[in-house]
């Protein structure tokens, strides 16, 4: 008997429908990968499973019996936890009173409102010990990385019983090391029969770790094949509904002067010792594992951060760079890995959005000049193709792809002649990946310098003219496109 | 996918102060004749104004993420500063303004240094400046009330011109400038990008930190404006004036739909705000309701305002 049985779900918006009949049949002791594109209707459905919205009609069959108009805690009781992609968890508390919180009388067994911290301290790490964690629960939440926060809610959900747990992008933000940790728990919640649905954009990872793969696409259940029976193109194409032929553009862009140049860059505690340069038209792939100081040698310099040493050269001359906004006076744009931290003004429409960065070049006095940024980011945005129903939209209500090319438009109107682009594809889906790899290589083909940090291997490997590693904070190699493959990146990654 | 519900909903949160504001005004209509009539309204608009000038200035200041605790201060300090100028056959009216301006000026670009240098939150530096306001205005006139202020000085807040009371015209043009200043000038678009993400803002090449600076500075000045329209009025520079005004000015940018988390509100918005609670006052003293009742009712407003918008935005 299957663990949990969904069938015949629908819900609509205003007419709209969001899920269409979409079924699920899961199995204890599988991870069952829940694939689509963004909108195809995951999140709404998964909501609708943990009890945060009614569905219209349909049934869910948690182990024989019929899940009924459950609040999200009840249903978190009867067995079905989810690991949200935001952790939402209280800074100022420690592990184990987060992992127990709003559940302090049962654990105390005791009807009095008096706390047993000691008793939930020890529930606690009898619980992270079980899970082969090496987390202390008397630490405080804001301490922990986000893997570890995962573990955290993890372990919640195991306290719970949980019988599905629902893993929503959970390496989104967490280095390779971690990923492994994590598979690892997932794989021993396997053996204990929990049942686990997982939402990943990350295709490698869907294969290494799922047994079976249900896809949906605009809110229509496709189908559902064991892991083994599909490759990779087969799952883009149920996807995505069409074939995408190669990801990658093919390239022979020509390359022209050194543009940007960095000597001896370091920044205490972050990275030492850094050196390349990038000439125009060219790809500059950055590998490194997280927390290798990728993301760090981005931000010092474009100024977000100060470096303690080292300088960097624009067109062969010195430059020096307080704050972007010298970067962008420079010609230096930055499309950041924290697309809601520092990529977009959130109350902002589409067009606030896009022109934030080069509002001087509508300059009238001390006014907007209204047309000219009209014009401009409508041009933009029809170049990137963005998909909103009008410029006066609000960045908040795109999907995910659409926000990022709104970030990305929006530092290319500031005409950068080189550009950093901190994970340009994460949390973006198939389709609109495939839209920014070959917006990548038509910037490059027009003469801007390119540099790419990225995690994810094949698209290091697929873009890149060359690729610089590193690992600690240290550069550890400087590979040719020709020569270099995934093994090797991964052996200079961890030196 | 967005539910038209929804969408419907949400433009009401957005324009339910308008519309609340607007019905209001009707039933005063009906049930008190006094209400709608042009010396009434007049009144309403001249006791507003000062409230309604330093709600605009506090807007700038809010939508940035900030807040500014100083505006009653500066209203005593400015004021006296003015009516120190502004004795009869001593210097021309421009003068005490210019000076009471630039006092404002300097207080409010002294909150701007503060906040954007020290890092310390804006509640917390305008609550001191606040406090040293409070204290240089008693220190500047030497705990007494300014007094003996020229006619010219007076017709700032007492006079007419084609009947309309003076202070109705400087809060048209504040009103108007400010709009335009928040809606056509990049400035005022940067206002809104750093209080909406503020290390966004930073990245896109912003100078947070200069946006900063303008707000308080622009917020000071407002504040001199009501601090001197309020001195000409009572034609006396009182350093005990102002106490409290920041809380209604804030309260009006509030009602307006101004979030205090910052990147929204509008002028306009802020206008109504402090017209909504001008005109409740009024008719609650056309209905003969005692000030004690006055307060509670106001109080129910703000909150129900804020309870308002809230609904329409989560939805």
């Amino acid at each position: 008997m299957p663990i949990l049985q969904v069938s015949n779900l629908t819900k609509s918006y205003s007419g709209i429908k969001a899920l269409d009949n979409v079924q699920l049949t899961l199995k204890s002791g599988e991870v069952h990968a829940l694939m689509g594109e963004n909108g195809a209707g995951k999140s709404t459905f998964m909501k609708i499973l943990i009890g945060l919205i009614p569905a219209d009609s349909g049934e869910i069959i948690l182990e024989g019996k019929k899940l009924t108009g459950s609040r999200v805690n009840d249903i978190q009781r009867k067995g079905i936890s989810m690991i949200h992609q935001e952790i939402m968890s209280i800074p100022e508390l420690t592990v184990a009173q987060n992992i127990f919180l709003g559940r302090e009388k049962e654990i105390t067994g005791s009807q009095t409102g008096w706390l047993n911290d000691g008793k939930i301290r020890q529930r606690a790490t009898a619980l992270l010990e079980e899970m082969g964690v090496t987390i202390s629960p008397d630490i405080k939440m804001k301490y922990l990385s986000v893997a570890q926060m995962q573990m955290v809610e993890i372990a919640k959900a195991i306290s719970n019983n949980a019988k599905v747990i629902i893993m929503d992008e959970p390496t989104s933000a967490i280095s390779d090391k971690e990923v492994a940790m994590l598979f690892n728990i997932i794989r021993n919640l396997k053996a204990k029969g929990v049942a686990i649905i997982y939402i990943s954009h990350k295709m490698d990872e869907i294969f290494k770790i799922s047994d079976t793969i249900t896809v949906l696409r605009d809110g229509k259940y496709i189908g559902t094949k064991g892991a083994s029976e599909l490759d990779e193109r087969e799952l883009i194409h149920m996807m995505v509904g069409r074939e995408i032929g190669s990801m990658f553009p093919e390239s022979n862009i020509e390359k022209g002067r050194e543009i940007l140049s960095v000597k001896n860059l370091g920044k205490r505690n972050s990275f030492a010792e850094i050196n390349f340069s990038v000439r125009a038209g060219e790809i500059l792939g950055i590998a490194g594992l997280m927390g290798a100081g990728r993301t760090e040698i981005a931000r010092a310099i474009y100024g977000l951060d100060k470096p303690d040493n080292g300088s960097i050269y624009l067109d062969g001359e010195e430059i020096s760079i307080q704050s972007p906004d010298d970067a962008i006076k420079y010609g230096i744009g930055y499309v950041s890995e924290d697309r809601k931290g520092l990529g977009f003004i959130p109350q902002m429409s589409v067009q606030g959005n896009l022109s934030l960065g080069s509002l001087s070049k509508h300059k009238k006095g001390i006014f907007i000049n209204a047309n000219s940024e009209e014009s401009v980011t409508a041009e933009m945005a029809g170049n990137l193709r963005i998909k909103s129903s009008g410029l006066a939209q609000k960045v908040t209500t795109l999907s995910g792809g659409n926000q990022q090319k709104v970030v990305i438009g929006k530092v290319l109107l500031s005409s950068p002649k080189v550009i950093f682009l901190d994970e340009p594809t994460r949390g973006v889906d198939v389709g609109a990946k495939f839209e920014i790899y070959k917006l990548i290589h038509q910037l490059a083909a027009e003469g801007m310098g390119i540099i790419m940090i990225s995690s994810e291997l094949p698209e290091i490997l697929g873009l890149s003219d060359r690729i610089m590693v590193l690992s600690k904070g240290k550069q550890t190699a400087m590979l040719s496109r020709e020569v270099a493959t995934q093994e090797l990146i991964m052996k200079f990654a961890v030196e | 996918m967005e539910n038209n519900l929804q969408v419907r909903f949400r433009s009401f949160g957005q324009y339910g102060i308008y519309l609340a504001f607007l019905i209001i005004c009707l039933v005063l209509a009906f049930s008190t004749p006094r209400f709608f009539t042009v010396s009434n309204l007049l009144t309403i608009g001249n006791q507003v104004s000062i409230n309604a000038l330093l709600a605009f200035g506090v807007t700038f200041v809010i939508i940035t993420g900030g807040i500014d605790l100083s505006l009653g201060s500066m209203v005593a300090v400015t004021g006296v500063v003015a009516a120190t100028f502004a004795h009869p056959d001593t210097y021309p009216v421009i003068v005490p303004i210019v000076i009471g301006l630039g006092a404002g000026l300097g207080i409010g670009a002294f909150n701007g240094f503060v906040v954007t240098k020290s890092k310390v939150p804006p509640f917390i530096v305008t609550l001191g400046t606040m406090t040293i306001g409070r204290g240089l205005a008693l220190i500047l006139s030497k705990g007494r009330p300014v007094s003996n202020l020229s006619d010219s000085f007076n017709f700032i807040g007492g006079g007419n011109v084609l009947g309309i009371p003076f202070p109705i015209i400087i809060l048209i043009v504040a009103f108007i400038v400010c709009s335009i200043l928040l809606n056509k000038t990049i400035l005022g678009r940067y206002m809104y990008a750093v209080g909406g993400n503020e290390p966004a803002a930073r990245a896109s090449g912003i100078r947070v930190n200069n946006v900063k600076m303008w707000v308080y500075t622009i917020c000071g000045i407002l504040s001199a404006m009501g601090g001197i329209l309020l001195t000409s009025r009572i034609t006396t520079g009182q350093p005990n004036a102002g106490a409290g005004f920041e809380l209604d000015a804030i309260a009006a940018a509030i009602i307006g739909g101004t979030s205090t988390s910052g990147g929204t509100g509008t002028m306009t918005g802020t206008l109504i705000g402090a017209l909504l609670i001008g005109v409740i006052s009024n008719s609650l003293d056309l209905l003969n309701v005692t000030s004690y009742y006055q307060q509670v009712v106001m109080g129910v407003i703000i909150i129900g305002a804020v309870v308002l918008d809230s609904m329409g935005k989560k939805s």
